[in-house]
């Protein structure tokens, strides 16, 4: 697995370069123009993450989500739901870096065998963070109205958590 | 959506700190989140100039077009507003190719072209379009068969079987993805 997977870009590469040359187009000025295109991009890109990251870095540090599971704690004893992996399940869909940060939490603190760190790692490991890819795909072609995109992506990250939770018993 | 969530976001977590005396955390947010933005621009500016180099050549030898045909039968169906043999469908293949190796970094360029594809058959340029739509829920599923950074993660803290979490990862994503897909055709009936 680890060796198809070092080898695919590699592979890719060569492919498609090749293929270019069998076709006789001109691949390096055809590189050259494609590159050309990544700087507009990346300046069609920075806004949308720049607000995006300012609102989410503000209420992520705030620590209203302790206080939040706290309150929370009861409802999800009472259904049988580990407290333990409701801040990654919540964090998951707004941000990529601070869902790796509370698995490394809970890798150093139950350590990484741990039945809750399995099932935290499943949970970050099936989804991606939805609201990113929302603010990068839609805000670098400038779509504003995004109809039910959140909606649709954040249900499928629910669908998530509530198969990792039925699923890992199965396995460990 | 987005302006709802962004003021919430911003206020509630604005006036918690307030309320608790650390306006010095909310200070060092407000003025450090440029700068992380700006790292996170400056690690994906040279991966993607590459990756839209090496997909132009695709582009204009028409290799893209070819792998888009051989794999459009099944993408249609998922995404029944593409046109047959649309450069779009080509890139939608090659950005959750790139995925399933867990290739994020290469998987975004794709999915970006992808986007911008799609905004071309995209009558009302500022409203998303329902096969964006798709697509982007394909991608928040993040559908991998390596998860590699969490593999790497619980090696760094030395699990005894630091792979065993990648079978249950596939089955639960693709089932999500399954899922997802089915939450977004119904959003899709509802809205049209």
């Amino acid at each position: 697995m680890k060796l198809i997977s070092n080898l695919f870009i590699p592979l890719l590469v060569l492919v498609v370069i090749l293929y270019g040359a069998k076709k006789k187009i001109n691949v390096y000025d055809s590189f050259v123009d494609g590159a050309k295109e990544g700087l507009p991009m990346v300046l069609n890109m920075f806004p949308p993450l720049l607000a995006m990251i300012f609102g989410i870095n503000i209420f992520t540090n705030s620590g209203l989500i302790n206080e939040v599971f706290t309150f929370l704690k009861p409802l999800f004893l009472l259904i049988h739901v580990p407290l333990e992996i409701l801040p990654i399940a919540v964090m998951r869909p707004l941000s990529g870096s601070f869902g790796l940060a509370l698995l490394n939490d809970m890798f150093t603190t139950y350590g990484a065998d741990n039945y809750l760190s399995i099932m935290a790692s499943i949970i970050q490991g099936s989804s991606d963070t939805t609201l990113y890819i929302i603010t990068l795909y839609f805000g670098t072609i400038g779509i504003k109205k995004i109809k039910y995109a959140l909606w649709a992506g954040l249900l499928a990250d629910l669908a998530t958590v509530i198969l990792s939770l039925i699923i890992v018993p199965l396995f460990f | 959506m987005i302006n709802k969530l962004w003021i919430f976001f911003i206020v509630v977590g604005s006036l918690y700190l307030i309320f608790n005396g650390k306006a010095d955390v909310l200070n060092s947010q407000i003025l450090s989140s440029g700068k992380t933005t700006l790292d996170l621009i400056i690690q994906i500016f040279p991966l993607l100039a590459i990756w839209l180099g090496i997909m132009n050549i695709a582009k204009q030898s028409g290799l893209l077009e070819k792998a888009s045909n051989f794999i459009s039968p099944f993408l249609s169906k998922i995404f029944p507003e593409i046109p047959k043999g649309h450069e779009s469908l080509g890139l939608i293949s090659s950005n959750i190719i790139a995925n399933l190796f867990g290739l994020g970094n290469a998987a975004t360029p794709f999915g970006l072209k992808a986007m911008e594809s799609l905004q071309k058959l995209n009558k009302e340029k500022e409203t998303a379009s329902r096969s964006m739509i798709t697509f982007l829920v394909i991608n928040t599923c993040g559908v991998t068969l390596v998860p590699t950074t969490i593999i790497s993660l619980r090696m760094m803290h030395d699990s005894t079987d630091p792979t065993s979490i990648v079978v249950p990862c596939i089955i639960v994503s693709f089932v999500s993805l399954i899922i997802g897909l089915i939450i977004d055709r119904l959003f899709a009936r509802r809205y049209k």
